[in-house]
């Protein structure tokens, strides 16, 4: 059900493993929302439509077959992200405002 | 139907504690690379701190054998539970009803699905599941191994059996592995639909000619105990329970999700008109609950163990659908590795 599981074993007689992402409107990103196993990247879409925008959660739908997915490694993560924590002068927040400055 | 709504509104907490877990700041995030202990420390601090594990964090080989199997036994309970209703599909008595029916009997597919993909999120194929299944190697809920009969059925299903599922589901969707809480939200506001849809059909009929009555009753009569041993064995005797509640996969005991659905449904049987087949079902002033009788254990682990009514029936037919469907599954995997080569030639 999630991004990071392109790990998942795909057997040789399975159909491969997709990533269902769907647009639920116009303006709004598309989101992951599953996974499914179908032949080829048509059908894949078809069985996205009938299994996850049945009760109009959609507009748009991307599939894209797990394997070609790589994602960051949960084990790494602290040292991965770590630079955004150190870099606070990258928040608005940061800077103090004198009193009296409007629209700033 | 307060109750339903209720489930709903719980399905909706639940969703909204998902996203607040997420941005929980949980202190002390200092896994780094560690090993060991320290990944297990790790883990039980997630768990603790209610948030949730996720397909690539370390978990306990015990937390991830238990999850497969639960999650896998769902989905196969999804699968084969679309047979005692398909049923009734091609005999459904009006065209609006037929549809709700086909409508429903999708949703049930669309379940099995989700799950399975929750389930090999945790490193198992799909197809050793099916195989598992077939195999006899894993179970699928006691309750549909018992042949729906009447059109009544339908409703009985829809209403009790549905009902019962969601009472169990519904925790679920706070359980401790986010790919699972996460099907569960999704199955659980589905699953809302064919409870209330089970409740109308019963409530059309309970109101309708005195065979129609006696048909919903006598439906209800035979539903009722299979519904309340879908929720196991008494707490005393259930082998998983302990270690599934330290890991928040589960979170009330069996007894107590069944004495919620007696509560929830010897209400709306009463906005029904029709009567649960228990002489000791009364309300508890005292404790607010209502007494009843408890199903039959013995009969539920025969059930399970493969001697029920109908089980050797729904592995044969899903044994037979998957064994005549294997050349159109061949030819579909033929077809793509064609468009492949040809794309890449063009």
């Amino acid at each position: 059900m999630t991004v990071e599981n392109g790990q998942s074993t795909v057997d040789s007689q399975d159909w491969p493993l997709w990533e269902v992402f769907v647009r639920p409107r116009r303006g709004l990103a598309h989101s992951h929302v599953g996974s499914l196993h179908a032949s080829d990247a048509e059908l894949a879409v078809r069985n996205a439509r009938d299994l996850y925008t049945r009760r109009q959660e959609g507009v748009s739908i991307w599939v894209v077959p797990a394997a070609a997915i790589t994602a960051s490694s949960p084990d790494e993560k602290d040292a991965f992200f770590e630079p955004a924590g150190d870099k606070v002068y990258r928040h608005p927040t940061f800077y103090p405002v004198p009193e009296g400055v409007e629209h700033l | 139907m307060p109750g339903a709504s209720g489930l709903l509104s719980e399905v909706a907490a639940a969703e909204a504690e998902l996203r607040a877990a997420a941005d929980r700041d949980r202190g002390g995030d200092g896994a780094g690379v560690a090993a060991g202990d320290e990944l297990a420390a790790y883990f039980d601090e997630v768990v603790g701190a209610d948030q949730k594990i996720e397909p690539r964090d370390w978990m306990p080989e015990a937390y991830r054998k238990g999850l497969v199997r639960q999650i896998a036994q769902h989905a196969h309970s999804e699968i084969i539970g679309m047979q005692p209703e398909g049923n009734w599909l091609s005999r459904a008595p009006s065209l609006a009803r037929k549809a709700i029916l086909l409508a429903k009997v999708q949703d049930e597919a669309g379940h099995g699905l989700y799950l399975y993909a929750a389930a090999e999120t945790l490193g198992v194929s799909r197809a050793e599941l099916f195989d598992k299944l077939l195999s006899g190697r894993q179970k699928y809920s006691s309750i549909f191994n018992y042949p729906t009969l009447t059109w009544a059925d339908v409703g009985a299903i829809g209403w009790l059996v549905d009902g019962a599922a969601i009472v169990n589901q519904v925790p679920l969707c706070r359980c401790s592995y986010g790919p699972y809480a996460r099907a569960m939200i999704r199955i659980c506001k589905e699953e809302s639909f064919h409870q209330r849809q089970g409740f109308d059909l019963l409530y059309t009929l309970a109101r309708g000619t005195d065979e129609q009555r006696a048909m919903a009753q006598d439906a209800v009569d035979r539903w009722w105990y299979p519904s309340l041993a879908m929720f196991g064995p008494p707490d005393a005797e259930s082998t998983h329970s302990t270690q599934s509640m330290a890991w928040k996969i589960k979170r009330f005991s069996n007894d107590e999700l069944r004495q919620k659905f007696v509560d929830m449904t010897a209400q709306q049987a009463e906005v029904l008109g029709l009567n649960l087949p228990d002489e000791a079902l009364g309300y508890d002033q005292p404790s607010g609950h209502w007494r009843y009788t408890q199903p039959d254990f013995g009969e539920l682990m025969r059930v399970i163990s493969g001697d029920g009514p109908c089980n050797r029936q729904r592995i044969e037919h899903r044994r037979r659908a998957h064994d005549d469907g294997a050349w159109v599954r061949d030819s579909a995997a033929a077809y793509a590795a064609k468009q492949r080569t040809r794309k890449a030639a063009a």
